[in-house]
Parts: C-alpha cells; structure tokens; sequence
C-alpha cells in the first residue's frame, strides 16, 4: 500500500447578488435620545457576519464610533424589506442601503448641529470619535450626544435615514440570451495538496492554498474566517456528505442528520489563504460578496488532485474511497 | 412513573426541582433554571451544543437524566461567565474570531473549560481531541483549537497574575 501525493488547482468566478424579477434590501435607521444609531433590518445574521459589517459601514457613513451603532435584526413581519440572505448578496444589497440611510441621517444630524452652533452645516466635520465641529476648528462643536439630545428635546426633529439598494430586473435578450444576472463578481483560486491511499482508497487533504479577489475587504479577520470555513464546507462536500452507499444494504444508512458524515475538527487541512483588494464599482466602500463561493472552488481543487495523486478521474460527489477504488481497478484493468 | 425530587448544585447554587423521570439535564438547566446558553442541538448525544461541567467534567447534558446525578455540581456558560467582563476562555473565543453564527460556542467554551480543569497546558492533539464531539457548521475548527490553546495561556497568564 502507498500513499500516492498530488496537487490540484480550481478557480472560481461567482457573482454578487442575482436577478430573478428585481432584488431589493432595505434599512432605516434613527438616532436615539443620546447618539446611539439604530438600523433596523429584516435580513439574518447567521454567523456570515453582516451586523459587523452593516455597523462598521454606517458608522463610517456617519462619522461616528463603531460602538455607537446598534443593528436590530431581523424581523421579518414588522421590518424593512429584504430578499434574504443568500446569493452573496448580503453585504452589497443591504451595505449599500444601510449606507444611504446612513447618508440621510447624518444630513439632519450636521442640521442640527449646524443650527445649535449657529454656523453652515456645509463647514461642519465629524471627527468619527463622536464629535461634530467646524472643519479646522475643533474646538468649535459638539458632542454627538447633545446633537442627539438637541433634535429630541429642543427641536424636535427625528435623526433617520431609509435606504434602499435595488438591482432592477433585467430581461433576457431573447435572440442573444443576454443579460445582466449581477452586480459584480469576486474571483478566487484554490490549490489542494491530498494524498490517496491506493489500497483503501481514502483522501487526506493535507493543504489549501487560496487567493480571493474580493473587492475591498470590509473586516479582512471576517473575510479571512469565511473562507477558511468554506473550505471546510467545500472538503466536507468533496469527501463526505452522502447516506450512500451502505453496506450490506440500505437498512444500515444513516436514518437521521446526526449520522450524516462531516469531518471533524481532527480532519482539517492546513489552510493558507490571501485576499487581494480590488474595490467594486458599486459595492459598498468597494466591497463585492464573499459568501457562497468560499465552497466552491475547493471541490474541484480536490478532484484533479485526486487524478494527479493516483490518475482516477472521479466526476461526481463526494469521492468516496468507494469510487476511488472502482477507478483505481479500472486503470489496473480488473473489471468490477 | 412517579416524580421525584432531584437536587443539584448549578453554577454553585443549590437547586431542588421536581422532575418526571428520564428528564435530562439539558431539559432542566433550558426550560426549568432558564439557563438558555446551553443549546440542544440534536438531543441525543451526536453534536456537542449542550455540553456543560458536571463534577468538572465535560459531559453532554441532552444525555443524563438528572435522578442519576443526584447531588452533583454542575456548571454552564451562564456560571462561567464572570459578573464583569469576560472569562479567559470567552475572551479567546472572541478575539480569535472563534464564532460564527455561534451556535456550538457554549458547548465549545465547556469542552474547553473541562479540558483546561484537567490539562492546564494542552498539545494541539489535546485541544483536537476535547472538541470531537462538539460539531461546528460554521468555523472550519481551526479558529476554535486556536481559540483552546489561546485560552489555556491567557489562563495560565491570570493564575501567574493572581499568585504574584
Ligand atoms: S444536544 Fe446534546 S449532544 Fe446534541
Ligand atoms: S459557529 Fe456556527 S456552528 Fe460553530
């Protein structure tokens, strides 16, 4: 027995957000009594991290400290509306909106503050630390608090903003075909080293290298775990996830998720990653979607090392020792 | 079958509850302590979430029914995490970026905790081992045995701190 080494390289375009019949995401946002900035969202957070990168993206808008920015998500009944959270699309669709909500309420936040300093909103800045004062004359401002406190009490203006990012429905051209399904597209290149046992027919992958062009990375420590769990996703559905085959016979599969095959955390490869910039025309602050592609190049990568390690060409998932071992037979000649 | 009456020390509290036989602790610590940090995932012993200490041991909790465990201490996520701030442990989990969508991270956290209680200076091998049977979804692992081994020096770090 041997087990036989080989590299395998996949790349990936995969485009951000989609085009069935218009796609919009929705916020508001207002300010409460004391400078907190609440957006309120129907999308989900399921650990891919958009309430990270909604708060890092409007308290950039707004010029006020990250901390003071809360996201409240996600109701889908009473909030506002979002096509959901899939086709990578979250950070583009619902960044851009939150970042137009955010653009109108910090309009009537420099207003107020210009009217309670008595100077033109036009020379007003935010220092981003939570004041607001004349460009170049930090001692003329305000705290964002008493902007906030102001428009409540003595003005009685709300501080909001609604934002909406809608990519309008595209027709088909019905000679060409052509169309416009998205909004731009991130790119990336997965390398797997694996090793094939030839007797058992069992793959490790021992390594993926991956470079991700993802337009601005809005948190690169995000960005960077997404990837390394998609990887995982993606070994997981080259190598495991199936209820077949079963032996001696069907009885014996899995009856429940509980049985479903994953590998665990003692079946990692070393992972090496990079994410190279390349801002988008149209995200937000650059940024295109890094979501779903994360598991998509590491599949093939793992397939044609497989055929570079023992020269079985397997074409469809998971490659199980099962078929590796009908292809290894069949390259020996031995019919089975 | 009839009720009986169970007690249990949890997060150092001492607790009486009367319960109807086979009832498991997660079932307990959920929906009678309110003690919602610890998650049931699948319910019979196949995904880790529900972990918690019991007498210091890691011990997934969806699989004891509580009259077996008369008497014994038990400890969850709420009991771990201090008054004010962060225990070592959530802070590693935290700034190693050890959570996703977050739903296996209590169980982690006590499969750590129990790790750490038995073998304050774990190998990657120990921190591998002492989460096999916590599944993520989301991480990949390699942030958590990270965050494992991160959390066993800054708990070394604190226990240094404390005796100097
Ligand atoms: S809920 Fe206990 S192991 Fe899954
Ligand atoms: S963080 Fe989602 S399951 Fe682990």
């Amino acid at each position: 027995m041997a087990w036989l080494k080989g590299r395998g390289v996949a790349a990936v375009n995969y485009p951000t957000g989609m085009n069935l019949g218009g796609d919009p995401s929705q916020a508001l946002i207002h300010a409460t009594t004391t400078g907190g900035f609440v957006i309120t969202l129907s999308s989900v957070d399921l650990g891919q991290g958009i309430k990270t990168v909604g708060a890092q993206i409007a308290a950039e808008t707004l010029g006020v400290p990250y901390e003071n920015v809360v996201i409240d998500t996600a109701d889908t009944d009473t909030g506002p509306h979002c096509m959901g959270t899939f086709a990578s699309r979250g950070t583009h669709r619902i960044g851009n909106a939150i970042m137009m909500a955010a653009r109108e309420a910090r309009e009537v936040m420099m207003s107020v503050a210009a009217t309670e300093l008595e100077v033109d909103p036009g020379d007003l800045v935010t220092d981003g630390k939570g004041r607001i004062h004349v460009n170049g004359a930090p001692d003329k401002g305000m705290s964002v608090v008493d902007v906030a406190l102001a428009a409540h009490f003595k003005l009685g203006k709300t501080i909001s903003g609604r934002g909406m990012y809608m990519k309008p429905k595209s027709e088909v051209v019905p000679e060409t075909g052509e169309m416009d399904p998205d909004s731009c597209q991130a790119h990336a290149c997965t390398v797997a080293d694996v090793e094939v046992d030839d007797e058992t027919g069992e793959v490790r992958v021992l390594k993926m290298t991956n470079a991700y062009e993802i337009g601005r990375a809005m948190n690169p420590a995000l960005a960077h775990q997404q990837i390394v769990g998609g990887a995982w996703m993606g070994i997981s559905h080259a190598l495991y996830e199936t209820t077949e085959p079963y032996y001696p016979d069907r009885a014996h599969g899995p009856t429940d998720f509980s049985q479903y095959l994953m590998p665990g955390p003692g079946d990692i490869a070393e992972m090496d990653s990079v994410i190279i910039e390349r801002p988008s025309s149209n995200g937000p602050y650059g940024a295109k979607g890094i979501g779903e592609m994360t598991a998509n190049s590491p599949i093939p990568a793992i397939a044609n090392a497989i055929f570079d390690a023992c020269g079985v060409r397997v074409t469809s998932m998971p490659f199980t020792p099962e078929k590796i071992l009908r292809g290894l037979d069949a390259l020996r000649g031995i019919a089975n | 079958m009839k009720h009986s009456v169970v007690s249990l020390t949890i997060n150092g509290t001492e607790r009486q509850m009367l319960v109807a036989p086979g009832t498991t602790l997660v079932e307990v610590l959920r929906e009678n302590q309110g003690l919602a940090g610890t998650r049931r995932g699948c319910d019979q012993g196949a995904c880790g979430t529900c972990t918690v200490l019991v007498d210091g041991k890691a011990m997934m909790s969806c699989l004891l029914p509580v009259e077996t465990i008369e008497g014994a201490r038990v400890e969850t996520i709420e009991g771990l995490t201090p008054m004010q701030g962060l225990h070592p442990i959530q802070e590693a989990f935290l700034e190693g970026f050890a959570t996703q969508c977050g739903f296996c991270t209590s169980g982690m956290i006590m499969a750590t905790a129990g790790l750490l209680a038995r073998n304050p200076n774990p190998s990657r091998d120990d921190a591998v081992r002492a989460i096999s049977g916590n599944i993520c979804r989301c991480t990949g692992y390699e942030a958590i045995i990270d965050a494992v081994l991160d959390a066993a020096k800054r708990m070394q770090a604190a226990q240094r701190s404390e005796a100097a």
